[in-house]
């Protein structure tokens, strides 16, 4: 079981912030993230992409502001559970919070604070009527084993990074790789798209384009494809089919927690610190919803701060505490650092 | 001062809307969608304009011809979004400006 004073959900630009204001107040926190790195969107999407808009920085690269973030709250030491998603929620009788990801890992806090910006990241689904029916059984959306594919034949189905890699991977362990494609050209590195000419060229990848997976056959298991290429449809028997066509933000298991949504966002009480309908847990970021809204990375860090002052007050009811200034007091991390201000020196010219 | 223009945009239940935008804001289609939320937020512009979703997806009914080539960027999204007709163009990539005057759109489906 993991335990931490504030549990965040989503290791986005304000999920990690609220790191370092809640490490301000001595309180230790723990984030979870579907994705297996933090930085949320900002890593997944758009890494290399410039932001012009973080006051302070005229500008700065998407990737480049979450390795910042990530070294501003090193000396806070929060804890990261990547690669899963938080499930379920539930209010103990001690007022705390139980959070269960859907690898099963328990997580205990006394505050949630969900900065889960657009949603959990998803695979995007192809539009094949049966598809369903097949997941698990020989369709598959992510490779996490890929000796799970030795001597099987595989179909993959896209046209970015993720098909091109996985296609050049694959192609030493399964025993047939194919991989479909709408149009004639990929997209992605140009490192990739030439490998993958390399072996098409020595037939360990079939390359079937311009065409499109139309649907699924087999009983109780994929045993074939049908695609659907010059107006003609085939099929093309196959153990696995692999559609990586990237990920969709949905908003997942956190519609069915009891929050209040509005618009694939989770309504707040804006005027005070943006705490949900259940009290104790904190929606921040992209995510919330309150008259005036605005989807900032800027907006986020504000509402991460407020946050984090509010779960204060609520953990330590009475105890006395006012804003300070780091320039003032420094920071003391939880790993025995600490960053100061350079004392000015008093001293006589003579 | 600039033109506002007019556009024609049918919404994913299959009612049009004749909505008015500005050209002095450097909007696109997309965004005008938004801001006549003629599409539920979180189903629109989701990756914020970097023509990285297709979530903005729009078939041209009317006036293509009006409309500047699409790029390498919304090609290769479209290429990999679903839904896509030889009419589909990204909202995000369609810059609101007074040569696409009267242009008319259907959002395609989400995702």
């Amino acid at each position: 079981m993991i335990t931490s004073d504030i549990l965040i959900i989503g290791a986005g630009p304000t999920g990690l912030f609220a790191v370092f204001e809640a490490g301000l107040l001595k309180m230790k926190c723990h984030l979870i993230d579907a994705l297996p790195q933090p930085g949320g969107q900002l890593t997944e999407l758009y890494p290399k992409k410039p932001i012009f808009d973080i006051p302070g920085f005229p500008s700065i690269n998407a990737g480049e502001l979450v390795d910042n973030l990530m070294e501003q709250i090193k000396q806070f030491q929060p804890g990261f559970t990547l690669g899963e998603t938080a499930q379920t929620l539930t209010k103990l009788e001690d007022g705390s919070f139980e959070v269960i990801t859907n690898k099963g890992t328990v997580h205990r806090a006394k505050a949630v604070a969900i900065a889960g910006g657009l949603g959990t990241f998803e695979p995007r689904k192809p539009t094949i009527e049966n598809i369903a029916d097949y997941e698990e059984k020989g369709v598959e959306y992510f490779i996490k084993e890929p000796e799970h594919f030795r001597n099987k034949k595989v179909v993959i189905a896209g046209g970015g990074d993720s098909a091109l890699d996985w296609s050049i991977f694959l192609s030493n362990i399964a025993s047939e790789v194919t991989l479909i494609h709408r149009r004639n050209e990929f997209r992605g590195a140009l490192d990739s798209v030439e490998k993958v000419q390399v072996l098409k060229d020595q037939g360990k990848i079939r390359l079937v384009t311009p065409a499109e997976v139309t649907g699924i056959k087999g009983e109780g298991k994929v045993t074939a494809i049908t695609i659907e290429k010059d107006g003609e449809t085939s099929d093309i028997e196959t153990d696995y089919f692999i559609p990586l066509f990237g990920l969709t933000p949905k908003l997942g298991d956190l519609a069915n927690w009891g929050l209040n949504i509005e618009k694939n966002a989770i309504v707040v009480n804006n005027a005070l610190d943006y705490q949900t309908n259940i009290p104790g847990v904190y929606a921040v970021g992209d995510i919330n919803t309150y008259p005036g809204k605005l989807k900032l990375i800027l907006c986020g860090f504000h509402e991460a701060t407020l946050m984090c002052q509010s779960v204060y007050n609520m953990l330590n009811p009475g105890k006395k505490y006012v804003l300070k200034y780091t320039t003032v007091s420094g920071v003391d991390g939880f790993d025995g650092s600490r960053k100061e201000a350079e004392k000015a020196v008093v001293k006589k010219i003579d | 001062m600039s033109l506002d223009i007019n556009l024609k945009i049918t919404d994913r239940n299959g009612d049009t809307h004749e909505v008015v935008a500005p050209t002095d804001m450097s909007m696109n289609l997309m965004e005008v969608i938004r801001s006549y939320e003629l599409a539920e937020e979180g189903t629109i512009g989701v990756c914020g304009g970097m023509a990285m979703c297709a979530s903005c997806q729009v078939y041209v009914v009317e006036g293509s011809e009006k409309l500047v080539e699409m790029g390498d960027e919304e090609d290769a999204m479209l290429s990999e979004a679903f839904h896509v007709q030889d009419n589909s163009r990204l909202g995000c990539q369609i810059h609101i400006t007074e040569e696409i005057n009267g242009l008319e759109v259907a959002i395609a489906p989400y995702p």
